[in-house]
């Protein structure tokens, strides 16, 4: 200790961390209005000219009336929006480890590629002879995904993973009707899967029924057997599935399914864990999604934009929405038109061509690793979910022995008979200053606690992440729970009233009544 | 490799707390005649500088619609953007933060998230907007589906002068969906009279504002007879700059708005991640699809945020939600409620102001070439005009001088030859006098 920090050791009073400030804010955590409560009419942090006069064209259709857009100058901006940043968490303060969503570091090198000029400021519908290096780009892309999932076809353009699901369901549809079995409608999704897994089912008009795990965590395959038939048209199976387990029975599975004449579905969440050391076309699968956002580093940001490209099985490659991407002797081509050889595809699915800009991110994660480093991801990952699960599975209760995957599946045994539940474990470890993992999925198990570590996570972080976890499990166990009951009290709100907000929603602002403004229109 | 910390030391240590004796033995559950000994067939690692160059390559091989006159919209447009945006989305908080699952340690994207929903719900004049879809198009057939479940019909008309794209993404939506859609004949010389196709079937009618021929229209009689026949009217708003100068959807009694939102804050970025933008009517919000931010509450008593109204969504409803949409495009989202902060009513309004005084200059300048036929009369910032040949190969030779002359009709609907003499031009705040001299001069001589 520093003869300085020893001074303020004796001199300084210990405070209640809850205390008010006058200001509500409390040392660098500060409260920030509404956009639209610092408004000033007329202020603008653009300096545009004014327009030169020109005689109107928009015929009578000229909007009447004010808006309501506040008007604020560009520091008042700028530090809005800092702020509000200041209230979240990030990968980049610390362990993120939401299960079955990969949040792993992203590197700002894939940032900066994405911004040039080259990529970022190119128009969809430029002349193809003048975009042949986006092209190129998407093209390399696609060759990377298909030797990774030794699969041998992709579609680019889903917008995410569920766009990709969809993309997939649908040439699926596409394909049973060639077939003529279009009285095919049942889809069997397993029910450990992501919710996406049967909405995505219901919006391309099929009927979902739900396939049970056997006590191993996996596919029942026996029960899946019994439920294959004349009327299925698919399965839908999540592989490595979200209990963190390998599907063992996978090739099995796979089987059956074609035997019936069904088409195997894998959503690919979760290849993260397996990318480099296992092709899912080995396995069978028909159809699967990756999201790039995930096993490939492409940043959330909180909440997308992601980009989900579908591999194809050859039986379903004809389908793959427009645009298609060739290559000729003249170079790098679109196909925009069902004709000729894509005179069976889907049509389109989205705007353009797909998410460029994730793209870009995606080639340079993949080319930084290279086939050699992508091996050591899903080696790493696997390897820190496993030392998670062996550091934490005598204080809380591992739903299936190990090893595990890339994740590692609690559940909340560990809080019987404490009064806890896996909710305020999860805001008991806010305030310790670490993200949550996944909170009560997968449904297969009660109270799931769902931890994916990454493989861009320190030793030191994860030794970190143990030692809170353990700490809070003991606590929870001597039966201390007030400070559960209470958390989170140092985040930037405490817990947020969830019933109030959907039993009567305020999803915009709205300028109080009476207020200046309204005066004046 | 830069971006995984572990060192050999690490992995012994901590293969050892395992109790495997190998990495291998963590994957003993693949079967072995699927599990890969190698690495696969592909390039090995390599560091940033080799990566740059590789990339900056292709990059290099295209040609930046900034770094000449360019002309191009049709869904995607090229507006400036002011330098603070893109700083602030690339803070580490917001650009490397999940869905916000947590919301006492996600307030800064629910915040903005809500302040979003607040612009966007201004802006088209309706009453409630959601957190964002995937781009314009997917925004436009998930509004097309919500009317579907609203009015409990399934027949949907659509525009001719809806975007192609757009068109198409609803069309294989509805196919899949098992409902059917109306597609019109797309002709730029022509008024839809849409109102006479509505019948008791009729779910929706999805029109387009201004409309991919560039005209602005007035669509409050078309919403009254929607309204009249039980059906509603979906508007498509794909270029989002125009609703600072034209009457907004709302004002025009539009029940659904389907937005493109890239033209603030977002780059063209050929063609994706753009922001899909969804507005409806507050007594039709729980037929919404896509995420909710709504504002609430803490323990303490202060306001704060939170992901609301998600009894709609595929993670609690699954096969009965009302999309099964996840992601979507948050940090785009972000993107367009900076750009459109900094604007503010003042700026946003004059930025549309510029925007049709530049394309009213484009129009004149046009209609004086010989052989160009003009076919816009009312627009905003884009027009549709006829040439005596085909447009795309006349675009090709300017773009071989330099100008990106606009979309030839020919690109949009190349199933369509009485199209393929048009040419769609969209001028913004970026374009100068002197790009459209040099345009005017390319047409000139090309047309010669």
């Amino acid at each position: 200790m520093s003869e300085w920090s020893k001074a303020l050791a004796g001199s300084v009073a210990p405070v209640e961390a809850s205390a008010p400030t006058l200001s509500g804010n409390r040392g660098l955590m500060l409260e920030e209005p509404l956009l639209f409560e610092q408004d000033a009419p007329g202020r603008s942090g653009v300096d545009l000219p004014p327009p030169p006069p020109v005689a109107d064209r928009l015929g009578v259709l000229r909007r009447r009336g004010p808006i309501g857009l506040p008007g604020l100058s560009e520091p008042q901006v700028v530090r809005h929006f800092t702020r509000l940043s200041q209230k979240n968490y990030g990968i980049d303060l610390g362990i993120y480890p939401l299960g079955s969503c990969t949040m792993k570091h992203n590197p700002r090198l894939n940032e900066k590629l994405a911004r040039l000029p080259g990529f970022a400021d190119i128009h969809p519908l430029q002349p193809q002879s003048t975009v042949q290096g986006a092209l190129e780009l998407i093209d390399t892309l696609a060759r990377w995904i298909k030797v990774l999932t030794g699969m041998p076809a992709v579609a680019m353009s889903p917008g995410a993973g569920a766009h990709g699901e969809l993309c997939g369901m649908m040439c699926i549809r596409a394909a049973l009707d060639a077939r003529g079995e279009s009285s095919r409608r049942r889809v069997l999704v397993a029910e450990s899967a992501h919710g996406t897994n049967p909405a995505t089912a219901a919006a391309c008009g099929f009927t979902v029924d739900p396939t049970p795990a056997n006590a191993r965590g996996r596919v029942d395959l026996g029960a899946l057997r019994a439920k294959l038939g004349g009327d299925v048209a698919a399965i839908m199976v999540t592989n490595p599935n979200t209990c963190g387990l390998f599907e063992d029975e996978i090739v099995a599975i796979a089987e059956a399914t074609h035997a019936a004449g069904a088409y195997f579905y894998c959503d690919g969440a979760n290849f993260n864990a397996i990318v480099g050391r296992v092709r899912p076309g080995d396995l069978g699968i028909d159809c699967m999604h990756l999201n790039l956002h995930k096993t490939f580093s492409t940043p959330h940001g909180g909440g997308g934009p992601g980009s989900g490209p579908v591999v194809l099985a050859e039986s379903l490659a004809r389908f793959a929405p427009l645009p298609w991407l060739v290559h000729d002797a003249k170079g790098f081509r679109l196909v925009e038109e069902t004709s000729g050889a894509s005179a069976q595809a889907l049509g389109r699915i989205k705007g353009f061509h797909g998410q460029m800009g994730m793209f870009v991110r995606a080639l340079a994660y993949m080319m930084s690793h290279g086939a050699d480093g992508l091996r050591q991801v899903s080696g790493d990952a696997v390897l820190n979910a496993n030392y998670l699960l062996a550091r934490l599975g005598d204080v809380l209760t591992a739903s299936f022995p190990g090893p595990c995957m890339h994740e590692a599946l609690f559940d909340d045994r560990f809080l019987a008979g404490t009064s806890l539940t896996t909710l305020d474990f999860a805001k008991a470890m806010i305030d310790e200053g670490v993200h949550p993992m996944t909170m009560y999925f997968p449904l297969v198990v009660h109270g799931a606690l769902l931890v994916e570590p990454t493989e861009t996570e320190s030793r030191q972080s994860l030794d970190g992440f143990i030692a809170v976890v353990r700490g809070l499990a003991e606590r929870a166990s001597r039966g201390e729970v007030a400070p559960f009951h209470a958390a989170p009290g140092f985040a930037p709100r405490r817990r947020l009233d969830e019933t109030a907000a959907a039993r009567k929603p305020v999803l915009r602002w709205r300028r109080a009544a009476g207020s200046e403004r309204d005066a004046a229109e | 490799m830069r971006y995984l910390p572990l060192t050999d030391a690490d992995r012994r240590e901590m293969l050892a707390a395992t109790g495997a004796d190998s990495v291998a033995a963590l994957f003993r559950d693949v079967p072995r005649d699927v599990w890969l000994e190698r690495p696969v067939d592909l390039p090995h690692a390599m560091g940033e500088i080799e990566v740059e160059r590789a990339l900056g390559r292709l990059a290099a091989k295209n040609l930046p619609a900034g770094a000449v006159p360019s002309f191009l919209g049709c869904g995607a447009y090229r507006h400036h953007l002011p330098a603070a945006v893109d700083h602030l989305i690339q803070r580490g908080e917001f650009l490397t933060s999940y869905t916000p699952y947590q919301p006492e340690i996600s307030q800064g994207t629910l915040q903005s998230l809500f302040e979003f929903q607040t612009q966007v719900a201004l802006i088209t004049g309706m009453d409630v907007a959601n957190a964002s879809m995937y781009d314009g198009a997917t925004a436009c057939a998930e509004a097309m589906m919500m009317a579907n479940r609203l009015t409990r019909r399934h027949k949907a008309i659509l525009a001719g002068d809806l975007h192609p794209h757009y068109r198409a993404t609803a069309a294989t939506y509805a196919r899949f969906a098992g409902q059917s859609v109306v597609e019109r004949r797309p002709d730029p010389m022509a008024e839809d009279d849409l109102a006479a196709l509505l019948d008791g079937e009729t779910s929706c009618v999805v029109v387009q504002n201004p409309g991919c021929f560039g005209h602005v229209r007035d669509f409050s009689a078309l919403a009254a007879a929607c309204h009249r026949a039980g059906a509603l009217l979906v508007v498509v708003v794909n270029e989002i700059v125009s609703l600072g100068l034209v009457t907004s959807p709302g004002e025009m009694d539009a029940d659904i708005v389907a937005g493109e939102g890239q033209s603030i804050g977002n780059p063209m970025g050929f063609g994706g991640p753009h922001l899909g933008l969804f507005a409806t009517r507050e007594k039709f919000v729980r037929q919404m699809p896509g995420r909710l931010a709504g504002q609430t509450g803490d323990a303490d008593g202060r306001r704060g945020y939170v992901l609301t109204l998600s009894t709609r969504e595929q993670h609690i409803r699954r096969e009965k939600a009302t999309s099964n949409i996840c992601t979507n495009s948050g940090l785009c989202a972000l993107a367009f409620t900076i750009h459109l902060a900094l604007l503010g009513e003042a700026g946003y309004v004059r930025l549309a102001e510029i925007n049709h005084a530049r394309a009213v200059a484009m129009a004149e300048r046009l209609a004086r070439i010989p052989g160009i036929t003009p076919l816009t009369p009312s627009f905003f910032n884009e027009i549709a005009v006829r040439l005596p040949r085909p447009a795309a190969p006349v675009v090709e030779a300017l773009a071989a001088r330099g100008v990106l002359a606009g979309v030839p009709g020919g690109r949009l609907w190349p199933e369509r030859a009485e199209l393929a003499d048009l040419l769609i031009l969209a001028a913004t705040e970026t374009t100068t006098e002197d790009d459209i001299a040099a345009l005017a001069a390319g047409l000139a001589e090309a047309l010669r």
